[in-house]
C-alpha cells in the first residue's frame, strides 16, 4: 500500500532559523531518509522550494489563468513529500512521526488512490 | 413466527453479533463484507431457527453461515481469489470432532474482539466515529439506538459510520493489537468507549427497558480483557474497578415489576458482595501506585457508596471531596451536577438549590439533561416546595428517553401529588 507523506511547515519561521538549527534539521533529514531507504519502503521524496517561487495555474472555459504564489494562503505551507510503500496506515504513521518537521510542523498521511486492474 | 420467538432470536443476534463480526473481520479483512455476510446469516437464521430450534452454539452457527455467504458474495464479485482461499482455510470442517469440541468449550478460542476494539478506536478516526463504530460492531446497536444514545440525528450517525468504514478500507487501518509503544496514544479512546458502552447499558437511552444488561456485560467483559492485558495501566484497572462496583448493584436496581429503584431505596443486601470485593481490591491496589486518573476517582466514589451499609450512612463529604478532585482532572458540567447532588446531603437543600441553579445559568446545556431536573426536584421536595418539585419532574418526564424512566418519573409525580 502506497502512502504520500505531505510535509507542512511554516516557511517564514524556517527561513528565520539559525544556520546551526537548520544544519541540525538537515542532518536529521539525511539520516531519516537513509533509514527509510534501507527499510525498502521509500519510493520517492523531494523537498520543494518555498512558495515564493510558486505559480498557480487554472483553466476556466478553456482559458488559462496564471497567478503568482501558492493556491491558498495558509499558516503552514506544503514543503516536501515522501512516497512510501508499507503494509498499512500504522506503519505509515510510524514513518510520518519520524520526519524531522513533524516536531514543529505537521505531516499529512494520504493513501494513494491505486487504479485497479 | 410468534413474537416471543422473534424477540428471543433478536436478543441472540444482539449479544452474539460483536464476536461474530470481529471474527469475520479478521478472516475477511473487509468490514463491509463482514457486515453484509453477517446480515445474510441473520436472515438465514430467521428462517432456520424457528423451524429447527435455537442452535446450541448460536455464534458458531452464525459464523459458519456468514463465512459461506461471504464466499458466495466474493465469488459473485469474481475478485480477490486470495481472500477466498483465506476463508476456506479458516472455515472448519463441520465433521471435525476436535473443532466441534473447541466450539463447545469456548467460542471463539482466539478473542478477536480486542483487536476489533483497537480498530474501532484507532486514533486516525474521530472520537464520535470511534464510539459509534464500537457500539455498532461490538455492542450490536443499530444506527437508531446510537443516535438516540448521543442525542444526534440518525442520518448524522449513519454518515459518520459510513465515512469511518470508508476510511478504514481506503487508508488501510490494520486489524491488530497495537504495539506497546503505541498504547499511551491508543488506550484513552478504548477506555472512553467502554465507559460509554457500559453507561448505555446501565441506563438505556431508548426503548422500553431501563437497562440493557448485555451492553453492561459486554463492556465489563471487554474492560476485563483490556485490564488483564495491560496490568501496568492504572486507568485500565480503574475503569474495570468502576464497572465492577457499579454493576454490583445490578440486582437491586430493578424491582419485581422491572421498575428502576434509585440508590437511596435499593436493597443493599442484594448488591453483589463478590463484585464489590473484587472491585475494591483492584481499586486499592491501583490507588497504591499513586497515579490517579478520572476512572480511579469515579471508582473510588462508587466504593464509598459500597462501604455504606445504609443510604443514611453514606460519607457524602468524602464523595464531594472525590468529585472535587475528579473535576480538577476532568472538568464537566455533569460532574459538577453530581457534586452538587452530593453536597445536598452535606450542606442541606438551600445551598444545593443555589449551586444547581447557578450551574444551570452557567451551563445551559444541562437544561436538556434529565438528571438536572430530577436533582432539582429532589432538592425542592426537601424544601417542601412541592409545586416547583412537580414542575421539575414534569420537565424531566419530557426529556425521559425510556418508557421505564418515564414510568418512574410519573410515579414520583404521583407521590408528590398525594
Amino acid at each position: 500500500m502506497r502512502y504520500m507523506l505531505l510535509i507542512h511547515s511554516n516557511e517564514i519561521e524556517e527561513a528565520g532559523m539559525s544556520e546551526e538549527a537548520m544544519g541540525k534539521i538537515m542532518a536529521e533529514y539525511y539520516s531519516f531518509t537513509e533509514e527509510l531507504m534501507k527499510s525498502g519502503a521509500l519510493r520517492a521524496g523531494d523537498r520543494l522550494r518555498p512558495t515564493t517561487s510558486a505559480t498557480t495555474v487554472r483553466v476556466r472555459n478553456g482559458e488559462r489563468l496564471t497567478t503568482d504564489g501558492p493556491f491558498a494562503e495558509t499558516k503552514e505551507q506544503f514543503g516536501g513529500y515522501y512516497l512510501i510503500d508499507v503494509p498499512d496506515l500504522d506503519e505509515a504513521i510510524r514513518w510520518a512521526s519520524k520526519i524531522p518537521s513533524a516536531k514543529y510542523g505537521c505531516v499529512e498521511v494520504r493513501p494513494i488512490w491505486e487504479m485497479e486492474g | 413466527m410468534p413474537a416471543s420467538a422473534q424477540s428471543e432470536i433478536e436478543a441472540v443476534f444482539r449479544s452474539e453479533s460483536g464476536r461474530v463480526l470481529s471474527h469475520l473481520m479478521r478472516v475477511l479483512g473487509d468490514m463491509d463484507l463482514a457486515e453484509d455476510a453477517l446480515q445474510d446469516a441473520c436472515a438465514e437464521a430467521l428462517i432456520a431457527w424457528p423451524r429447527d430450534g435455537l442452535p446450541r452454539q448460536p455464534a458458531a452457527w452464525l459464523t459458519t453461515a456468514a463465512r459461506r455467504r461471504a464466499l458466495d458474495r466474493l465469488r459473485s464479485r469474481r475478485r480477490r481469489p486470495e481472500q477466498e482461499a483465506m476463508i476456506e482455510e479458516a472455515t472448519p470442517d463441520p465433521r471435525d470432532p476436535l473443532r466441534e469440541l473447541e466450539q463447545q468449550l469456548e467460542w471463539p478460542i482466539a478473542d478477536d474482539r480486542l483487536q476489533m476494539i483497537f480498530l474501532c478506536c484507532h486514533p486516525a478516526l474521530a472520537r464520535e466515529a470511534q464510539v459509534a463504530l464500537t457500539l455498532r460492531t461490538l455492542g450490536g446497536l443499530d444506527t437508531r439506538a446510537i443516535a438516540r444514545a448521543f442525542l444526534q440525528p440518525e442520518s448524522a450517525v449513519s454518515q459518520r459510520l459510513l465515512r469511518a468504514k470508508q476510511k478504514i478500507a481506503e487508508a488501510k487501518i490494520p486489524f491488530r493489537r497495537p504495539r506497546e509503544s503505541e498504547l499511551p496514544e491508543r488506550l484513552p479512546a478504548v477506555l472512553a468507549v467502554l465507559y460509554l458502552v457500559f453507561n448505555e447499558g446501565y441506563s438505556a437511552s431508548g426503548g422500553d427497558r431501563a437497562l440493557r444488561l448485555e451492553l453492561c456485560d459486554e463492556a465489563l467483559r471487554l474492560a476485563r480483557l483490556v485490564a488483564g492485558w495491560m496490568p501496568d495501566e492504572e486507568e485500565a484497572q480503574g475503569l474495570l474497578a468502576l464497572l465492577l462496583l457499579s454493576d454490583a448493584r445490578r440486582a437491586a436496581r430493578l424491582d419485581a415489576d422491572g421498575e428502576l429503584v434509585l440508590l437511596e431505596h435499593q436493597d443493599r443486601a442484594r448488591w453483589s458482595s463478590a463484585q464489590i470485593e473484587e472491585g475494591r481490591a483492584l481499586l486499592l491496589h491501583t490507588l497504591s501506585r499513586q497515579r490517579l486518573g478520572p476512572y480511579q476517582l469515579e471508582a473510588a466514589i462508587a466504593a464509598v457508596h459500597a462501604d455504606a451499609a445504609r443510604f443514611e450512612d453514606t460519607d457524602w463529604a468524602e464523595i464531594a471531596a472525590l468529585y472535587d478532585r475528579l473535576l480538577a482532572l476532568r472538568p464537566s458540567p455533569v460532574g459538577e451536577l453530581n457534586r452538587a447532588a452530593a453536597l445536598l446531603h452535606v450542606h442541606g437543600p438551600e445551598r444545593a438549590l443555589a449551586t444547581i441553579d447557578a450551574l444551570l445559568a452557567r451551563e445551559p446545556r444541562l437544561e436538556d439533561y434529565v438528571f438536572t431536573h430530577v436533582a432539582r426536584a429532589e432538592v425542592l421536595r426537601r424544601l417542601e416546595r412541592r409545586d416547583e418539585a412537580r414542575a421539575a419532574l414534569a420537565r424531566a418526564l419530557e426529556l425521559a428517553r425510556t418508557e421505564a424512566d418515564a414510568r418512574h418519573l410519573r410515579r414520583k409525580i404521583a407521590e408528590l401529588t398525594s
